[in-house]
């Protein structure tokens, strides 16, 4: 592996039951870069998540993050690990019982034995870096739908993690929320030399702020480039995924049996 | 006719097969509860904010239960009891019925509807908003952090609420008869101090609550922790909880009486 290759991914499978996910999957994300991770509903972006933060199992192949295979450690060995990554969820999932400031110093109290003096010095420039630092005191109720995912986003980046995963970042937000959201991406990626991994369907946001797009279909990796070798491809899927183009590779129409015959009128005009 | 019979009987035993995985699920979570109660030792903080939502804020529907239980004991025995002379001793039938039985049963059912349910919605929409996923991707076990000192509230609430049932009970019973009838007073304590036995009917009853304690908050927990993350999933196992407590509750209060009180005037 590479030295500055962070995740590699290397025939990876997956199955829920009997139904293929993924089918052999390869890929390889370096550190410092922002990664699009696109495709349909149901086409598995989320399931590459939880594999590559351990939640599940592949069923073939490996991901390895930071020169270690996930799916071999320990329990204690993948929870080490996973406090070098943050995960942003679609809606934030922030903890509904606790204060945005102590939303933000959770992982710092239950991982670390800073003083809370230090502690509130922290929290509050985590909450800075979103533009939140005069909401700590708010509870998640009180928030907008951007305001909990850049909360959320401050919480994820509390312990100054590797990489960041971001589930649906963009999903439901108002334009100005969608480009803060895009832009904080962006420059938390390259203050803080992090690497971001972002599962999306919104292809014109994500294309402004990425280095590099996979396409997931199938389960396997359809497409991928960076956003200008995106934009210009004629593959017929990217192209239709890229210009959200009806019908394609992806069909209008869900399979049935022939329209004349569901309607009965075969008899009539044969 | 064959065909519906065997669908049927299929039906019976994936019902039967799906209720033992359940059992064994749940059993298997329970001893992970156990096991994973080392943090809410350490951090005992932690059970004293969840005691105040499950102990504390049911103390209003367990107080004003238990006075409304104790009066109508109260009345009924003295109806009964003065027929025959003996409204004396309807402080000891208020005493006993409420130490031995009504205390830790009704408490532990009117505890399993208002916290116990509570518990569930809460770690079931916990659950369904992905925070208990959030958690564990933080490295931090959510069973360890969310589920025990929940489970462990419930357990050392309980016993206390059931004492404040039985508190409250004698209290109503003495309002109604003493002070309302007008049954003699001194009788009336003398009776119930002689009749109550600190081991059979106060360790027996506090025993009672204790079982009845972990029953239900073992319930709330993983009926919340198993609940489908959707709208109805979480409903659905709201009202599980308090059906399968209510249920457990009663069993349970027959096979400990059997026990407990087996050759005891």
């Amino acid at each position: 592996m590479p030295p500055d290759t962070l995740i590699e991914a290397k025939s990876l499978g997956f199955s829920y039951d009997t139904r293929p996910i993924l089918k052999g999957v390869d890929m390889t994300m370096s550190r410092g870069k922002v990664i699009a991770i696109m495709g349909g509903s149901g086409s598995g972006k989320t399931t590459l998540l939880r594999l590559i933060s351990g939640e599940i199992q592949p069923t073939s192949g490996y991901v390895k993050f930071a020169g270690e295979v996930v799916h071999e450690l320990n329990r204690d060995a993948l929870f080490k690990l996973r406090r070098k990554m943050g995960m942003l969820f679609q809606f934030g999932a922030l903890f509904t019982d606790l204060s945005v400031f102590d939303n933000v110093a959770f992982q710092m109290r239950e991982h670390t034995n800073l003083p809370e003096s230090m502690i509130r010095d922290l929290v509050l420039m985590k909450l800075h870096a979103v533009g939140l630092r005069g909401a700590h005191h708010l509870m998640p109720n009180q928030l907008s739908g951007g305001m909990a995912r850049r909360v959320a986003l401050a919480r994820s980046i509390a312990l100054d993690p590797m990489l960041i995963m971001y589930d649906e970042p963009f999903t439901g937000l108002d334009p100005i929320s969608l480009s803060v959201i895009g832009n904080l991406i962006r420059r938390l990626t390259d203050t803080l030399g992090i690497t971001s991994i972002v599962v999306t369907h919104d292809v014109q946001e994500s294309l402004k702020i990425v280095d590099y797009v996979y396409f997931i279909a199938d389960g396997v990796i359809a497409a991928q480039g960076t956003p200008k070798e995106v934009r210009d491809s004629v593959a017929p899927f990217v192209h239709q995924f890229v210009h959200g183009e009806e019908d394609g590779p992806v069909p209008f129409h869900y399979p049935a049996q022939a329209y004349k015959k569901d309607l009965n009128l075969e008899d009539t005009f044969a | 006719m064959p065909k519906r019979i065997v669908a049927s009987i299929q039906h019976i035993g994936h019902r039967v097969i799906e209720s033992i995985w359940r059992l064994g699920r749940a059993t298997r979570f329970f001893i992970l509860v156990l096991l994973k109660s080392g943090t809410s030792l350490r951090r005992f903080g932690l059970v004293i904010r969840e005691l105040y939502f499950t102990g504390v804020l049911s103390l209003i529907i367990i107080v004003v239960s238990g006075l409304f239980v104790g009066m109508v004991l109260g009345l009924q025995g003295y109806e009964t009891l003065q027929k025959y002379g003996s409204e004396s001793a309807v402080g000891t039938l208020v005493a006993l019925s409420l130490v031995r039985e009504l205390g830790p049963v009704v408490a532990a059912l009117l505890f399993a509807s208002r916290a116990g349910s509570a518990i569930t919605a809460e770690i079931g929409l916990m659950k369904a908003t992905e925070q208990l996923a959030a958690m564990g991707l933080m490295a931090v076990d959510p069973i360890a952090r969310v589920v025990a000192p929940r489970f462990w509230s419930g357990v050392i609430s309980m016993p206390f609420l059931a004492a404040m049932f039985s508190v409250m009970g004698v209290f109503g019973g003495y309002l109604v008869t003493v002070v309302f009838i007008g049954v003699d007073e001194g009788s009336f304590w003398s009776q119930m101090q002689s009749a109550v036995d600190f081991r059979f009917d106060i360790l027996n009853g506090f025993i009672k609550s204790c079982f009845f304690g972990v029953a239900v908050t073992a319930i709330a927990v993983f009926e919340g922790y198993d609940a489908p993350p959707t709208a109805e999933g979480v409903s659905g196992a709201t009202t599980r909880t308090v059906v399968t407590s209510s249920l457990v509750i009663l069993g349970l209060d027959f096979i400990l009486t059997a026990f407990m009180f087996r050759g005891v005037s």
